[in-house]
């Protein structure tokens, strides 16, 4: 909803014939620094499961997929150049509701299939049964 | 709640038209609709990540993820795609200095990568085939295939473009619209990266933490 | 010859793939092959086919797609709609221990059919063809965004719709309902052709319509005429924004899922087989992700076809605009949040089925807003019954009934005696015809002068209008009684003798919708012998209020002479409110993009490739593949795309409508 909100309001100026509009570049320095960063949050999580650091694997499974997330932003950044002016902010419109869609499809599926298996599947918990 | 009228003085003789034709420059939008098509393919990718999701955990008393998964390998071949993603930045700063030669230098170094990545997949795949593990054995595998390798369907289809965007810039030289090919395969391969960011934590260190 | 050789080269295809032991298919084909012919004549006769080619084929003017994707649509429509024909007459005379005259395996085939044709090959494409038509006219631009995209896009669709069709005739269709849940359509149950046709005509129109989805989502945020705004956008452009968008979100999702069938059917996978851990029920997740926004993209359009129709022959201001603008994008978001109301009865549990239920519930809030706003524009309004305005009260009647019974199927306890049953048929096809169906025909009615230059006869029209509505209450308030009784879809022959009424009456009502088809093909043909009484010059024959009536009809090429400037919603009402003057001098060079031929060739190497895989024709599947990458990449070598109307030849379209102008003045 928020995303629409702002796509009503964000579009005062329009019209923009401008050829740069999508395209912003980024310079040396931005390519490095996202190159760093995506190296050093690629390596810790593989280094994380590799080695085993943290015993318990739920907070390292976090610890993966929250840093996979940052790392995602990362090259959202630095390597697509994602801002909130480029074509009058509709390239980050587009994003966001993308990113809603997926996480309503995505989490919605896991809900409703896990759901199902619970449901209609009851072998697994045959043990516990009297 | 009706709009809000911007009728501007009355008496003041309105403009109804354009008189200096200007013409919509060829292109101008082809950014914003590369970038909804990739949005388009993110949901592709998206379906099959869930599928991935809700099928992941059925084996079928096949191989599981700890049998079958080298993370030494899937650590080499990310490093390979993040490599690729730099030089093709490189290339992308040299083209805005219209150095055209060291463009195609970093073009190619890029599709080296982006072949080197393809080719420690194929290897992957290959090992996991002969072990028996194939795309047929369970549905873990089924949708696992079909995840890592639309992905890598979407590497080689890059390789194709690349090189015929190298070619066409041999020919052609740096014009605008190569320059905004170059920029539209620039989102294709970045994007890639991202989906694979998604490919090695869930497929693959997820698995091994199963 | 050698088996084998022969099986390398054609694969699974063989003689007895063509249905000469069914007569009724054997007869279709003499119809529909002297038919073709008698067409091919006369093109070749009469010398069009480089008229066709460079004019309408090649075309890269989103207007002339435009009407192509309207041929294409109402020609499915009749292949469609002699499905449903042979359903209603099988469903009355199967009583009483007859058998009917279609046997099992041809009537499986038969709803299948209806059902994807209906939805993939008239319904979108009269949607698409119309959008096509109107949103660059209405924001005042030369064309979409990617011409040759559109084209290309166009021949996708009609290469998907020649698959289907090819079905009829070599081999068979699919024998699973329109949406092919596995294990039926899986290799072990549907080891024939038809669930491959199935796949591969809906793969191949899918990427037509993703593109075109594409396409007008850029166009509509690109290319709007200065000072239009999105809060200034009419609200038929407004509600293509969001079908495409929807489009866009959604047809990936289809894309995916079929890709994850052929691969079980091809490869052997287990995405849906029962089997190694499979499940079918993602399968019918998956695709009521996508099915389920798709009856949005369908309907949207159709709301702002009644936006602008209302408004225009109520002679008032739309009323509501900002909340019609809000409904239509609330409902584009809700839309994604209500998929799993098409299989509560799965079985994923009470906090599941209640949190979609409430959900699609919670969708019938802005639809009925937007009830109420077009009722406020009618209110105290000098409304103008011509029949655009007709078609729009039958659907504000007939939706409201279609509306409700969803509502009522929404509640997951009713739906569970409900499911699967008539009444699901009676609601769904109530708000398709009552909604989608009706606004196409209002939208043709209402911009035919538009893209002709003559308007529809009346006459004819409201014989149609009349059968149309009369048609679909017979045909569908019986399913209701029958659903509500207990019987299922799809059935083929009935036990119970005291059924066999409602049937025959809805029987009845397909028959007067086939006069309603009818009497439409009359009032095409009529309107065309009288263009001469029914021409329209003003460019604007129902005084209306956006921005696509302010130039000639048919527009000229290049749409306006000068882009228009917009200061309100009502852009043209407010123009000649405030006594816009036609430009009659200084016209300048029109840059313009220039056909190609590509999107044909692409498209035919696509259906080729489609047809190769359904019947195992691996070589011709490869050649054609290779095919179809060398073209398109040979087409990016093509840097010139584009050309200017000489600024002369603007000049002469332009004066010519001025002596158009001032002869009607005159009169």
């Amino acid at each position: 909803m928020t995303s629409d909100s702002h796509a009503l309001h964000s579009d005062t100026h329009d019209h923009g014939h401008d050829d740069h509009g999508g395209a912003a570049h980024g310079s040396l320095k931005s390519y490095l620094i996202g190159f760093g960063l995506s190296v050093i949050l690629t390596a810790i999580p593989f280094w994380l499961v590799m080695t085993g650091a943290i015993a318990d694997k739920a907070v390292t499974a976090l610890i993966v997929l929250v840093l996979a997330a940052v790392q995602i932003v990362v090259h959202m950044i630095y390597f697509l150049h994602m801002n909130t002016r480029s074509e009058n902010g509709w390239t980050m419109m587009a994003m966001i509701f993308t990113v809603i869609m997926v996480v309503i499809a995505l989490t919605g599926s896991l809900w409703v299939m896990h759901h199902l298996n619970i449901n209609m599947m009851p072998m697994h918990d045959m043990s516990q049964m009297p | 709640m009706s709009v809000a009228t911007t009728i501007t003085t009355q008496d003041s003789e309105p403009i109804f038209h354009v008189v200096d034709e200007h013409d919509h420059p060829e292109g101008a939008s082809t950014m914003l609709g590369f970038w909804i098509y990739l949005m388009s393919d993110c949901l592709i990718f998206a379906m099959l990540f869930a599928t991935y999701g809700v099928l992941g955990g059925n084996y079928a008393a096949g191989p599981s993820p700890k049998d079958l998964f080298d993370l030494k390998l899937v650590a080499l071949n990310t490093t390979m795609l993040l490599l690729s993603s730099i030089t093709y930045g490189f290339a992308m700063l040299t083209m805005e200095k219209s150095k055209i030669g060291q463009t195609q230098l970093w073009l190619a170094i890029t599709g080296l990568f982006g072949l080197a990545f393809l080719g420690i997949e194929l290897t992957e795949f290959a090992h996991m085939i002969h072990e028996g593990a194939t795309p047929q054995r369970s549905a873990f595998l089924s949708s696992f295939f079909t995840l890592v390798g639309t992905h890598g369907l979407h590497v080689t289809f890059g390789l194709v473009w690349l090189v015929t965007l190298m070619v066409q810039t041999a020919r052609f030289g740096l014009t605008t619209a190569n320059r905004r090919r170059l920029m539209c395969l620039s989102m294709f391969w970045h994007f890639l990266d991202v989906v694979w960011i998604g490919v090695f934590t869930f497929v693959y260190l997820l698995g091994m933490l199963r | 010859m050698n088996p084998d050789l022969v099986k390398m080269i054609f694969g699974r295809l063989n003689l007895e793939a063509l249905p000469l032991h069914e007569p009724i298919l054997v007869g279709t084909f003499a119809v529909v092959a002297t038919g073709g012919l008698a067409l091919f004549a006369i093109v070749t006769y009469f010398r069009l086919w480089t008229y066709l080619w460079r004019e309408w084929f090649t075309t890269v003017d989103h207007k002339r797609i435009g009407i192509m994707y309207m041929i294409l649509g109402i020609v499915m429509l009749l292949r469609g709609f002699a499905d449903a024909l042979m359903m209603r007459l099988q469903q009355a005379i199967a009583f009483n221990g007859s058998d009917g005259y279609l046997p099992a395996h041809h009537y499986d085939q038969v709803f299948t059919a209806h059902g994807v044709i209906m939805i993939f090959f008239v319904a979108m494409p009269l949607v698409t063809g119309l959008m096509n038509y109107v949103v660059p006219l209405q924001i005042g631009a030369r064309d979409v965004s990617f011409p040759f995209l559109n084209n290309f896009s166009f021949w996708m669709t009609v290469g998907g719709a020649v698959l289907v069709m090819m079905s009829l005739f070599v081999g068979e269709f699919a024998r699973t309902g329109w949406l092919a849940y596995p294990p039926l359509s899986n290799i072990g149950y549907s080891p024939d052709v038809g669930v491959d046709y199935y796949i591969w005509g809906l793969q191949v129109a899918g990427v037509g319509t993703t593109l075109s989805g594409i396409n007008l989502v850029c166009t509509i945020v690109k290319l709007r005429a200065p000072g239009m705004t999105m809060m200034k956008m009419p609200v038929f452009t407004w509600t293509s924004l969001c079908t495409n968008v929807l489009i866009v979100a959604s047809f990936p999702v289809l894309t995916a899922v079929l890709a994850l069938l052929s691969l079980d059917r091809y490869v052997g996978t287990n995405f849906f087989t029962n089997d190694f851990g499979g499940n079918p029920m993602m399968y019918v997740n998956l695709i009521w992700i996508w099915g389920h926004p798709e009856v949005y993209i369908l309907v949207l359009p159709a709301f702002g076809i009644f936006s602008e129709v209302t408004a225009t022959f109520s002679g008032k201001r739309l009323f509501g605009y900002t909340s019609m603008v809000y409904a239509t994008v609330v409902i584009t978001i809700l839309s994604y949040l209500v998929w799993l109301h098409h299989f509560f009865t799965m079985g994923s549990g009470a906090s599941v089925n209640s949190f979609f239920g409430i959900t699609t519930m919670i969708i019938s809030i802005p639809t009925g807003a937007k009830m109420f706003n077009w009722l406020f524009t009618m209110y105290r309004g000098r409304i103008r019954f011509e029949l655009p305005m007709m078609w729009t009260v039958a659907f504000m009647l007939t939706f409201v009934i279609g509306g409700m019974t969803g509502v009522l199927l929404a509640v997951p306890p009713a739906d569970f005696v409900l499911h699967n049953s008539l009444f699901l048929i009676a609601h769904f096809h109530n708000v398709i015809i009552g909604g989608v169906l009706f606004g196409l025909f209002a939208g043709i009615n209402y911009w035919f002068p538009k893209a002709f230059g003559f308007r529809l006869d009346p006459f004819w029209g409201k014989l149609s209008f009349w059968f149309w509505v009369s048609g679909f209450y017979f045909a569908f308030m019986p399913l209701y009684v029958l659903g509500l009784m207990g019987v299922t879809r799809r059935l083929r022959v009935f036990d119970d003798p005291s059924l066999q009424i409602w049937f025959v009456i809805a029987a009845f009502g397909a028959f007067l919708i086939l006069l309603g088809i009818g009497a439409m093909l009359m009032q095409f043909a009529v309107s065309i012998l009288r263009r001469e009484q029914l021409k329209d010059t003003t460019g604007d024959p129902w005084n209306a209020r956006t921005l696509e009536w302010a130039t000639s009809s048919p527009p000229p090429d290049y749409n306006f002479a000068f882009t228009p400037v917009v200061y309100d919603n009502d852009a043209w009402w407010d123009m000649k409110r405030r006594g816009y003057k036609r430009p009659l001098g200084g016209f300048k060079p029109i840059h313009m993009p220039s056909n190609t031929g590509t999107g044909i060739i692409l498209a035919g190497f696509a259906t080729v490739m489609g047809f190769a895989l359904i019947w195992y024709i691996w070589w011709l599947a490869a050649v054609s593949f290779v095919a179809l990458l060398a073209v398109a990449i040979g087409h990016t070598f093509n840097y010139h795309r584009d050309f200017h109307i000489p600024a002369d030849e603007v000049v002469r379209t332009e004066d010519a409508r001025t002596r158009v102008l001032a002869a009607g003045a005159q009169t």
